[in-house]
């Protein structure tokens, strides 16, 4: 159980694992989250799922290396086990036929977007997907993504591939060229991108979801670490989301929030760094 | 019965590290009774012939049959005999409130100070573990039964324990990845070791429960499928408390300001003491506010003076008298150095320009009428606000129901606040399911779950017996 099946870099410092979780992977809906520990001494820390295969029993996650839970993560090869693996935890993405549905895939965010778009797709939706990343070698999923949607636009800070463009102008433009066609817009990426989709959005008056990925422990609503303010409320992302009402999330504590242990995590990662350089040597 | 005169008035004491010393470390602080000092204690027992003592056990303890063991020196005897009845003395030893339950009922305690009942389970049941005498009870034959239980805290060992002893299969299905629910997560390391609740554990897997980690009730575990595809026959629910509290006043979603089940989930079931040994990060208060005055307060507040902090705040809106907490936890932390701001009720807390907590305003309080729990009602006074510097906040003001499992089963009947109805024997709205312990309650004791995991085994039992 908890075998990674496969493991391959997407990107450089993106990875994309199939882990064999039946039990998960019997559930799993498109906006289900995980929580997954690489080690014994690791961190819980939540993954979205961004693709499962019943049959076969397995579940997809994109993770990337930013700390020492993602990296102890990524340093696992095909045939290790993770420590453990739990879900699929949240709710799953309200879907409906929406008529014209866009949704706008920031960076890693691109693996979450995937099953969202794909199952919008089979029910009848016509699907937009703006996939956007810093620059082209950071871009992934590009075929796999044209594949489930009926447009796909592709941009690039740097136009090193597809539009040179924020993810937010192709956004705006679809919204003032056909406003009346359109259901409802998802966000997933960088909580930054996320809040100015919702800032791109909020004039049309266009609903506009997005998915948040806060800081968590248990993810089965009982710490509160992933609480945030959403229309004046304190909402769990864990237990309540991990989708919400973009126009109604209060961006800047989250923002913040995600900060609160950065020093920690430098003087754990700069620990292991040394640790992980030592066992090379030998 | 003895003669009273010939009594030791007073308990014996139980030895304990000095305050300075252990407010730094998180080792257990008190040390446990020594073979001679149980004996000593035991034997002030009376030996009453109509015991009351037991009558104050939710589990219902024989305490003279396993005080007296202890004082003829058959101490692995005594564990035997109290593990007849409850399959967590070591934990419940430690953590009972013994002083309002069965200590509360001793005819000793009339004249002199009651006998010393939690520190006799605590060393019988050490003792045991400790000289490798713990033995594996005989099972009754298998019933060819199987029950589910999710949650493997204070009420789901207890069903499991009995279940199993009583000839069902038995699968715990856990969320955590270890065992133990707020036994793991929620009491911290110095009153509670976590090699102990595991041992714990350790001994209901070798009893042939098996406890599948990693699992949680209401998603990848489905109380139906248990029931209608999986071939359980029952399912007993003690999924705990859910949902932290949080006062409404602005800034609670600043950094450095958590909810006690975070802040004791880190620092305990994920080892942030250890850090940077472990991964899982805690923020080192200097000057520490913890709101509240339960037993979870109290755990908060000395598990951040261990964690390095200058200076730990209780603030509590109401007087010393009302403090909710245990006699021994508020006399110990107070040993430790914790301060008491009482009378004291927060409005605000502000921040820094990235967001971190940097100081918290309250009013001062005074009490006025009894309210409906008889307790008398703080009142604000007026212009009595004040201003003081802190660096990391905690809230421990309760918890409410967790949405998941109650919400994730179609026809569980739940009450206003969310939690499920549950009869006397715990049985639910649905046929084969029970539940007991938090999400009956609301936030309660590691006793009265297991009280109601008792209950709750005894009726399923039967029940499974007659189907």
């Amino acid at each position: 159980m908890l075998e990674i099946r496969s493991k391959r870099e997407v990107a450089p410092r993106i990875f994309e694992m199939i882990v064999h979780a039946p039990r998960i992977a019997a559930k799993a809906m498109p906006g289900h989250f995980v929580i997954a520990m690489p080690d014994e001494v690791g961190e819980r820390i939540p993954l979205t799922i961004a693709d499962y295969d019943r049959e076969a029993g397995t579940v997809t996650l994109v993770l990337m290396t930013v700390g020492v839970s993602s990296t102890k993560l990524s340093r696992l090869e095909t045939g290790d086990s993770l420590y453990a693996l739990i879900g699929p935890l949240g709710n799953p993405s309200e879907m409906e036929n929406f008529g014209t549905v866009v949704l706008v895939a920031g960076g890693v965010g691109t693996a979450p977007v995937y099953p969202i778009a794909k199952m919008l797709h089979e029910i009848g939706n016509k699907v937009i997907v703006i996939q956007g990343a810093r620059t082209k070698d950071l871009l992934f999923w590009v075929d796999k993504m044209a594949a489930v949607c009926d447009e796909h636009i592709v941009c690039t800070d740097d136009g090193t591939f597809g539009r040179e463009a924020r993810v937010t102008d192709p956004l705006k433009e679809i919204l003032e060229a056909r406003k009346d066609e359109i259901g409802c817009v998802w966000t997933i990426g960088p909580a930054i991108m996320m809040k100015f989709c919702a800032l791109t959005t909020a004039p049309f008056g266009v609903k506009t979801v997005a998915s948040l990925n806060t800081i968590m422990i248990d993810g089965t609503g009982m710490c509160g670490g992933c609480r945030c303010t959403i229309g004046g409320q304190t909402r769990f992302v864990c237990c309540e989301g991990p989708e919400f009402d973009a126009h109604q999330i209060e961006w800047d504590s989250i923002l913040k929030r995600q900060q609160q242990f950065k020093c920690q995590e430098k003087c754990s990662m700069d620990r292991y760094v040394e640790i992980w350089k030592e066992e090379e040597n030998k | 019965m003895k003669n009273i005169n010939e009594i030791q008035p007073t308990r014996t004491p139980m030895r304990e590290q000095d305050p300075k010393v252990r407010a730094r470390n998180f080792q257990e602080v008190p040390f446990g009774y020594s073979v001679e000092e149980a004996r000593q204690e035991a034997a002030r027992c009376l030996n009453c012939p109509r015991p009351l003592c037991v009558t104050g056990c939710p589990v219902n303890v024989n305490i003279p049959e396993f005080v007296a063991l202890i004082d003829q020196g058959d101490f692995a005897g005594a564990a035997r005999a109290i593990k007849k009845t409850s399959a967590l003395p070591a934990v419940c030893g430690r953590v009972c409130p013994q002083e309002s339950q069965c200590e509360s009922k001793c005819i000793l305690g009339r004249k002199f100070e009651p006998l010393a009942i939690g520190r006799l389970e605590r060393f019988a049941a050490d003792y045991e573990r400790e000289n490798n005498l713990v033995q594996i009870p005989e099972k009754a034959p298998a019933t060819g039964k199987k029950v589910a239980v999710i949650g493997s805290g204070p009420a789901g060992l207890t069903v499991a324990g009995d279940l199993i002893l009583r000839g069902h299969e038995v699968v715990v299905f856990e969320a955590f990845h270890q065992a133990g629910g707020v036994l793991m997560y929620g009491i911290p390391e110095f009153r509670l070791p976590k090699d102990i609740v595991q041992k714990e554990v350790h001994y209901l897997e070798e009893l042939g429960v098996q406890f599948e980690l990693n699992q949680v009730g209401g998603r990848s575990v489905d109380v139906r499928e248990l029931l209608e595809k999986e071939g359980f026959d029952a399912v007993f629910l003690g999924v705990g408390a859910g949902l932290p509290s949080f006062m409404p006043i602005p800034g609670t979603e600043l950094g450095n300001v958590y909810s006690a089940n975070e802040y004791l989930t880190r620092s305990n079931l994920m080892k942030a003491y250890r850090f940077p040994e472990y991964d899982t990060p805690i923020a080192v208060g200097k000057n520490v506010c913890v709101i509240g005055g339960g037993n979870v307060a109290m755990d908060a507040a000395r598990t951040a003076l261990r964690l390095g902090a200058e200076t730990v705040k209780i603030v509590y809106r109401r007087s010393e008298e009302e403090l909710p907490a245990r006699a021994e936890e508020v006399h110990h932390a107070k040993e430790e150095g914790v301060e008491f701001k009482l009378l004291t009720n927060p409005i605000s807390l502000q921040g820094d320009e990235n967001g971190i907590i940097k100081s918290i305003t309250c009013v001062q309080m005074e009490l006025g009428e009894p309210d409906a729990t008889g307790r008398r009602s703080p009142v604000k006074i007026e212009g009595s606000e004040f201003t003081f510097e802190t660096d990391l906040v905690i809230f421990a003001v309760g918890t409410g129901a967790n949405p998941i499992i109650t919400q994730s089963v179609e026809g569980l009947e739940l009450n206003k606040r969310g939690y499920i109805v549950a009869d006397e024997n715990g049985r639910t709205s649905i046929d084969g399911v029970w539940a007991g312990g938090d999400i009956v309650t609301g936030a309660a004791t590691v006793i009265k779950a297991m009280g109601a995991g008792r209950q709750a085994a005894k009726d399923m039992h039967e029940w499974l017996m007659n189907k």
